[in-house]
């Protein structure tokens, strides 16, 4: 794009210091944001800081109390997500609206046919959407049915839709959740041609690397308010000010030097053949032998919903294996049976922290005795001891640094604070091994970097942890090595050091790599 | 427009304050249908009062009445705490009736220092057995226990029916001349009736106070045990309960086991304190095991509180008992109880939800949030307690 032909023209979108507020929140204030045509604007910021807010009202879904927007320099009203249509804004979802049993050209027409007739020409429409897809060079097949199509084909088509409605301002919430590092890739291929025929994107993200990779511009969010629009170049495209803009304070992040000098020590999670089905009795952990040393971590990266939660719930005894042994600390683990795993010394931290790890109704002092509640420590005969159990959780709280009191209910914490609880629970009995799924999912950066640094401190102590993750950096960062999961089966592993991205992506996508 | 919004803490006062103002706005609807009728709401509710309170033996009755509504609330609160919906508190009630009156004939004459004792052991059992059922098909067939115990209620009930009416059973009573007319149950001798407590001029059933003592048991055991913990929470998360090692499957049965023997001593108090027979058709009319569930859910499932609302609701029945005549059908008494349990049951949800009155169109305006004390949701009205402005 050229600088001076952009100076001349008003911005295709800007809000101008909108302010929107909820009961008891503030949850944009004075936010202005101004994006070029054949832009594409970074919207950084922790959970909570009303990147979504913003965009709603972006969108027409929200009305803003204060300020207002303008389109091409002129300031609008947007009553409803009508509205923004019709000034081409669009909105892709984070979870997809398309229909699984209708085609590529179907869902797009669909609502939208310019065809008056009672009559629908399917070969007419797929022949347009074909157009379409040429026209913004976009690769879809358009008589394919959607649930044929792969996740990142889906996105695409999300993507067309916009476009074949009309779309000139692109808003994409979180994009890039489900795709694999190559779908990634060709996601910000198309994201820059869009740019190159005057689209404006919006790249709504909480992953550094990606807003750095694909954006102009950024802008960063906080606590409803904007820090900072920084443009990217050489020397901006750097992690640590991004991070700071976000966090407020300079974090540290990727420590890849910490992990790699430990001592192995003995086997402390052993899995020999361990095969499980999911709920509908489809097989989806199919034969995973793998070992986890004292004072290793070891990544399970994949695709979500190729087995991990199965292998993980296989483990902790939730979900039945149907063959195979588990063995913790020397100890085999009976099947199905979450007792004998905690007996071994197994934590487990679940995917689903409330509801699974923790009871979210209950107070923290109730969660921090939950598996322990039957111990001298907590109970004198049949009754329970509330004063040591309290004694007990303050002085936890204190030390995983939780923000929260003892009488407080679970429900009521932020995802990190009760991830945290969840940690001091499960860790505060010095396991033998660890099992963690998605640790740091849905929390901001400074509770990512707590659990980071908590997780390798485990581990430096000792314990051996079997981390699953769907973030492939968090695997990367933090783990000594790597298993990909594909379908139920572990397609390779893979020491941390040795490991390419490429090499990495092509097991997650199920191609066997000639080791 | 009425909003319904979550709360996030509940504040302590609404334990009072709620069923207090539902109470109050329950006698004002109630005054309408009254004045409509060509009824003094005034006089009405001062006969209600004078009814279940201040009459000679008024509240002795009220106290009466109570009694088994005590012990089928505890039944209800006891397995609703975990979320197992035991409705079938009718037919553990009936299964207790039976076997204490039972235990009652054979003990024939050893007096109630050893009647007492072996009644409640054998109506509990005989509840237990009974709540086990729907209990253990829940735990391991996944089978509904609304439905279930539900329909043990009928089978326990024409299994009543049966032993008096249907045939010559040991509880049956088959030489008096009266019996020869009318088939009723055998009478237990008189050294098996429960004592009763005589406070001045009140009598209180020796059930009602072995009522409380349970209600007080209850309230420890799910407040300070180590079992009362794994109920809590497997009823708030079953999953977590799994997660944490729990056995969730022996910890239903067992509720359902706490919960059936519970309606059995309701049973075996009717049995010892009241009818000294077997009398299925008073049982069935009374329906103890129904009431129980309002009790319960009035109480908010607090054993402590179910023996406020047991009282409460004891009174009520007194109180509509005396009010009806002929100037005064059954059917008005019905909808006034109506009336008054419909507005008490419904304000539960203001434990739960806030309401805000929002007075515009399309979020455009004035919005005034009011907390309402109290109010009857369906009809749509609130009362604005208190209003608190949003700051714009």
């Amino acid at each position: 794009m050229t600088v001076d032909s952009q100076a001349t023209r008003p911005p295709a979108i800007s809000a101008r210091a909108v302010t929107r507020r909820f009961p008891g929140v503030i949850a944009n204030d004075k936010v202005s944001l101004d994006v070029m045509p054949g832009q594409i604007h970074g919207l950084l910021g922790e959970n909570g800081s009303g990147k979504t807010t913003l965009c709603k009202m972006l969108t027409g879904l929200y009305r803003p109390d204060e300020g207002e927007i303008l389109i091409d320099g002129k300031p609008v009203e947007l009553r409803s997500p009508s509205d923004a249509f019709e000034y081409g804004i669009f909105m892709v979802q984070q979870h997809f609206s398309l229909i699984d049993s209708l085609t590529v050209a179907e869902n797009l027409v669909l609502g939208w046919t310019p065809h008056s007739q009672m009559r629908f020409d399917r070969k007419q429409a797929e022949r347009e959407v074909a157009e379409a897809a040429e026209k913004f060079n976009i690769q879809v097949d358009s008589s394919a049915y959607v649930w044929q199509l792969s996740v990142g084909e889906r996105q695409r088509v999300e993507i067309l839709r916009a476009l074949y409605r009309g779309a000139r301002i692109l808003i994409l919430d979180e994009p890039t959740t489900a795709l694999v590092p190559q779908e990634c890739d060709e996601l910000f291929a198309s994201m820059a041609s869009l740019a190159g025929s005057d689209h404006s994107i919006i790249f709504i993200s909480h992953k550094l690397r990606e807003v750095m990779t694909c954006c102009d511009y950024v802008t960063v969010l906080r606590h409803g308010q904007r820090v900072g629009t920084v443009e990217m170049t050489e020397e901006s495209r750097q992690p640590r000010r991004l991070a700071q803009l976000m966090v407020g304070r300079e974090v540290v992040l990727e420590r890849k030097t910490a992990t790699t000098a430990r001592d192995q020590g003995d086997a402390v999670l052993e899995l020999a053949g361990v095969s499980a089905a999911n709920d509908f009795g489809r097989l989806r952990v199919n034969d995973v032998s793998l070992s986890v040393h004292a004072g290793e971590i070891v990544g399970i990266a994949g695709v979500a919903g190729n087995g991990q939660v199965e292998l993980a719930e296989a483990i902790s005894g939730l979900r039945r294996r149907t063959a195979g042994e588990i063995t913790v600390g020397g100890k085999t683990v009976r099947n199905h049976d979450p007792r004998s795993a905690i007996r071994a010394g197994l934590a487990y931290i679940p995917e689903d922290r409330l509801g699974v790890g923790l009871a979210p109704g209950l107070t923290i002092t109730d969660n921090i005795m939950l598996k322990s509640f039957g111990g001298k420590a907590y109970s004198k005969g049949p009754f329970l001891s509330h004063r040591k159990a309290r004694a007990r959780t303050d002085e936890l709280l204190e030390r995983f640094g939780v923000k929260g009191k003892a009488d407080d209910l679970v429900r009521e914490l932020s995802g990190g604070n009760a991830q945290k609880v969840l940690l001091a629970r499960e860790l505060s009995d010095e396991p033998a091994a660890l099992v963690i799924a998605s640790p740091t999912r849905g929390l901001d950066v400074a509770a990512i970097e707590s659990v980071r640094e908590l997780l390798v401190k485990v581990a430096a102590d000792g314990a051996g942890i079997l981390l699953i993750s769907e973030d492939l950096d968090e695997v990367l960062d933090l783990s000594d090595r790597i298993a990909v999961m594909y379908e139920g089966k572990i397609m390779g592993v893979l020491d941390r050091e040795g490991a390419e991205l490429d090499e990495l992506g092509m097991l997650m996508a199920g191609i066997e790599v000639a080791a | 427009m009425i909003r319904f919004e979550k709360r996030l803490h509940t504040p302590r006062w609404l334990t009072v304050g709620v069923p207090f103002m539902a109470l109050v706005i329950a006698l004002l609807f109630a005054a309408i249908v009254l004045l409509v009728t060509g009824h003094s709401p005034i006089e009405t509710y001062a006969k209600m009062f004078e009814a279940s309170v201040t009459n000679t033996g008024a509240f002795s009755a009220s106290l009466t009445n109570a009694t088994p509504l005590l012990f089928t609330g505890l039944c209800a609160a006891a397995a609703f705490r975990m979320r197992l919906w035991n409705i079938g508190g009718e037919g553990q009630l009936y299964a207790g009736a039976v076997a204490a009156s039972g235990a009652g004939l054979l003990l024939g004459g050893s007096g109630a220092g050893v009647a007492v004792p072996v009644m409640i052991v054998a109506g509990m059992a005989a509840g237990a057995a009974w709540g086990a059922i729907p209990g253990i098909l829940r735990a391991y067939l996944h089978t509904n226990e609304i439905l279930t115990s539900l329909m043990l209620n009928y089978i326990a009930g024409l299994g009543m029916y049966y032993l008096i009416f249907d045939s010559s059973s040991y509880w049956r009573e088959l030489e008096s001349p009266s019996a020869k007319v009318f088939p009723e149950g055998k009478i237990l001798s008189s050294t098996e009736w429960w004592p009763a407590l005589h406070l001045g001029s009140v009598t209180v059933p020796l059930g009602l106070v072995i009522g409380i003592a349970f209600a007080a048991g209850l309230f420890v055991l799910y407040r300070a045990t180590r079992f009362g913990f794994k109920i809590r929470v497997v009823a708030d998360s079953p999953t977590a309960g799994r997660y944490a090692g729990l056995p969730t499957k022996r910890l239903v049965v067992a509720v359902m086991l706490i919960s059936g023997a519970l309606a059995g001593i309701g049973g075996a108090s009717q049995i010892g304190d009241f009818t000294h027979s077997l009398d299925p058709v008073g049982l069935e009319g009374a329906a103890y095991g129904y009431t129980g569930i309002v009790v319960a859910a009035l109480a908010r499932l607090n054993p402590l509180g179910a023996i406020a609302s047991a009282l409460f609701l004891g009174a009520l029945a007194s109180a509509g008992l005396q009010l009806q005549g002929q100037l005064f059908p059954v059917g008005l008494v019905g909808i006034i109880e109506g009336i008054v349990l419909f507005c008490m049951v419904g304000s539960e949800i203001l434990f739960r939800y806030r309401i805000r009155l929002r007075l515009s169109r399309r979020g455009r305006g004035a919005v005034v949030a009011s907390e309402a004390a109290a109010t009857a949701p369906a009809t749509g009205t609130t009362s604005a307690a208190i209003v608190e402005g949003v700051q714009q």
